[in-house]
């Protein structure tokens, strides 16, 4: 433990979680200490004080999606927003029928809200994308059946960062009467988004993935047309019935300022992510046999996700170390399976296990890329150097065709 | 600000500058996702870990089966929610005067084909043995009787409702939002099978409470993905509230009976200048709250009294917050049988560990001012 303090692996994991930025914790810390009133409490100033706090950062959070502040609903998370919205709009529209479509590169939270709908007797159809993880607008409309009610589909993809056309599925889903869920988690502050054009019926938000606190998110509920969805959690009726619970308000102020901080400053803040971004990919590039993962283009600038052939990938996590990066999605890097997004891209295991997400942020430094290409480098060079792969490979030996014993 | 007093803690409580404490590394600081497998990400791993333990501490239950969740709220319809959803079609019990976010979610159920039966308090706000033996219903999914209720602070047998639960074989659950902090609770002797925290009513951080479920008990999760919590809570932990929380618990622990003795203080002090004015005290003479009071005064509206007094400094309460939003009469007072009208006029006030006597002194002298210029008022309208 003391020898993490003594020194800090550079951090190039903000796709998992970001730092609280300092101007968002100095906003949060009065409504933890003096404002500590409960925003339900109706009858005195300390409530109204609480409440005030809440309706601001709701304004702040709307304007950063060109979205109204009653379209806003407060949740614990993405997680929270993601299970609300699918099985919120599943339930209350199943009398439209019982099949709902969304993409096999989803996160986890999306997929098991699914899969729950499954069990209680929903059809599912999950999409496989194209090779580079973007979905073929033809197949997806192809998807859409008679009896499909809702559709959800991500806006950034956590662990290759490709940016979906959300635009033109919404407006297949419009067409279709389908409506349209996005996980909006990995994209504020990152891509624009305004909700005012885009047709899009429910969206989610997370506040820990914009420099905002853990523990507090969103959901969007567009409101013309209106979008009636069924509570998951029932109570107080806050949140206009869509989501009881006390609410948490310096969290939600802190959610506030940090969606307000990211409208400011993401123009600015995205040119320079991008030239970091590609100085660590043109770095890393000069290796043999590394392969990017997803579209490079329509792509956000803050992730770059690269395989290295012939490298095992539990040793190569080992190996660096020094730098915080994530193999697959932070949420089930506990497992040791390959990243399902990267399978359905069609990469091999082996690929797939061997693949780094760098996912760069706010606090990220010339310097750290430079040490980080150079890490790499010396890293993966050590690592081919003791693989009998790669000396395979190197000999021509196409591996591949290789029949291996039995032991 | 500093002029005002405070006596709405079963609403909300300020944070102890301690808990701030231990949370401002995890607002300032770098930090990892906990299920990242970095250092950042197991730094924030054991950081929950060691919250997990203290909760469990402060309740003796194992740290395995503290669930943390979003509050108290969250974990009333998980448990719900959960226990209807592996008991399809099974009735549901509780009492006539759960919080919102125990009977709302039953209620959700019963348009889904699950059957609710009520256990009805008596006058004073209890459950008797009798009620008990009125529920008929033999595939029973769930029972849940709230510990202390949140508006009159009157305290259930606990041995009632286990009792009940054995007997039925049914899965038994108590919402100890209220009661937690105040009195001594214990999961390893109530013999039930889960229980609701929440931070924010011990000086803790809004956002986060738990849902203590026993090893042996099986439940669905409410909410879905990464599987955190042991797959029955996924979503990234909130660890600066989770941490604040662990410290919370491990605080009230120390100062619970300290705080007990002189809230129970104020408490007398209160009770006996309100009766000298007329006042009726709910849940009078029951095991009480000893930081909880609620009263009426016959013939003045609750809410006129209350928007007086906070002009005057002083924040209380007309029931509980959630519900504040609607001027309904408390739906307790109504399940106690307490008539409508009298029901309207009730006010709560529940004590915290910074309040004084002085502070109680001074609500007595505001209060009886302003009974005096709401009875002329009422005259004269008369």
């Amino acid at each position: 433990m003391t020898q993490d303090i003594a020194r800090k692996p550079i951090y190039l994991d903000y796709s998992s979680t970001t730092p609280i930025d300092p101007r968002v914790a100095e906003k949060m810390i009065p409504f933890i200490t003096e404002h500590f009133g409960n925003p339900a409490s109706r009858s005195h100033s300390f409530g109204w004080t609480a409440e005030k706090g809440v309706e601001e950062a709701r304004e702040e959070v709307a304007k950063l999606v060109n979205a109204d502040p009653r379209e806003i609903v407060w949740t614990s998370g993405a997680t929270e927003s993601n299970n609300l919205a699918i099985k919120g709009a599943s339930h209350f529209y199943s009398a439209k029928g019982k099949h709902i479509l969304t993409v096999a590169t989803e996160h986890k939270c999306v997929i098991d809200s699914f899969r729950e709908l499954e069990r209680e007797g929903y059809t599912a159809t999950y999409l496989e994308p194209e090779p580079n993880g973007l979905v073929d607008l033809e197949k997806f409309k192809k998807a859409i059946r008679p009896d499909t009610v809702l559709a959800s589909v991500m806006f950034v993809n956590n662990e290759i960062g490709v940016i979906q056309d959300i635009e033109a599925l919404g407006n297949i889903c419009r067409e279709q009467k389908v409506i349209f869920h996005v996980d909006a988690a990995q994209a504020t502050g990152k891509v624009n988004i305004d909700l005012e054009k885009l047709p899009v019926d429910l969206m989610s938000f997370s506040a820990h993935k914009t420099y905002g606190p853990k523990g507090i998110g969103a959901l969007y509920v567009r409101r013309k047309p209106r979008i009636r969805i069924e509570a998951q959690m029932h109570g107080g009726g806050h949140e206009r019935g869509m989501r009881s619970g006390t609410l948490a308000t310096h969290q939600i102020v802190g959610m506030g300022e940090a969606f307000r901080i990211a409208r400011v400053e993401m123009q600015l803040e995205n040119e320079r992510i991008r030239k970091l971004r590609d100085k660590l990919l043109h770095g890393l590039q000069d290796m043999e046999e590394v392969y990017v993962n997803g579209d490079l283009k329509q792509r956000i600038p803050h992730n770059l996700n690269i395989s290295f052939n012939y490298v095992e990938g539990e040793s190569l996590i080992m190996a660096v170390k020094d730098i915080a990066v994530s193999s697959g999605s932070a949420c089930t890097s506990a497992s040791l399976e390959p990243s399902y997004v990267l399978r359905a891209l069609g990469r091999s295991d082996e690929l797939a296990h061997s693949s780094i997400r760098f996912s760069i942020g706010r606090y990220t430094t010339e310097a750290d890329v430079d040490f980080t290409i150079q890490l790499l480098k010396e890293k993966i060079q050590k690592l081919r150097d003791l693989s009998p792969l790669w000396d395979m490979f190197k000999d021509g030996i196409d591996i591949s065709k290789v029949e291996w014993a039995a032991h | 600000m500093t002029e005002k007093v405070y006596f709405d803690h079963n609403a909300t409580t300020a944070i102890d500058k301690k808990v701030l404490e231990v949370m401002m590394p995890y607002l300032e600081m770098q930090q990892g996702n906990p299920t990242s497998q970095h250092s950042f990400g197991r730094h924030a791993r054991t950081a929950i870990e060691e919250a997990r333990e203290q909760v469990a501490l402060a309740i003796h239950a194992h740290p395995a089966e503290v669930i943390f969740t979003s509050g108290g709220t969250e974990a009333n319809n998980m448990i719900v929610h959960g226990a209807a959803i592996k008991n399809a079609q099974s009735t549901l019990v509780r009492s006539n005067i759960e919080h919102p976010c125990v009977s709302r979610p039953m209620e959700a159920m019963t348009q889904q084909g699950w059957h609710q039966d009520l256990l009805k308090v008596n006058h004073e706000g209890l459950i008797s043995k009798e009620a008990y033996k009125n529920i008929n219903a033999n595939n029973i999914g769930l029972v849940s009787v709230m510990l202390a209720n949140n508006e009159t602070g009157a305290i259930q047998d606990m041995s009632n409702l286990s009792n009940f639960a054995k007997e039925k074989k049914a899965l038994s659950h108590t919402d100890a939002v209220q009661a937690f902090g105040k009195i001594d609770v214990r999961f390893d002797e109530m013999y039930i099978d889960a229980m609701t925290l929440s931070s924010h009513k011990i000086y803790g951080p809004q956002g986060v409470g738990a849902l203590i479920l026993n090893k042996r008990s099986d439940i669905e999760p409410l909410i879905y993905g990464g599987g955190q919590e042991k797959n029955l809570r996924s979503g990234t932990e909130n660890i600066a509230a989770i941490v604040g929380f662990g410290k919370a618990c491990e605080l009230i622990s120390e100062s619970m009976k300290v705080t007990a003795i002189r809230t129970r203080e104020l408490q007398k002090t209160l009770e006996i200048s309100l009766k000298e004015l007329g006042a009726v005290i709910f849940s009078e003479n029951v095991a009480r709250l000893s930081n909880t009071t609620f009263f009426a005064f016959k013939d003045i509206e609750g809410s006129t009294l209350l928007t007086a007094l906070d002009k005057k400094g002083f924040a209380v309460a007309s029931g509980s917050a959630c519900s504040s939003v609607n001027k309904e009469p408390s739906h307790v007072l109504l399940a106690m049988g307490i008539e409508e009208d009298l029901a309207r006029s009730a006010l709560r006030i529940s004590f915290g560990n910074q309040n004084t006597i002085h502070e109680v002194k001074d609500f007595m002298e505001t209060l009886k001012q302003e009974l005096q210029t709401l009875k002329q008022l009422t005259a004269i309208a008369a």
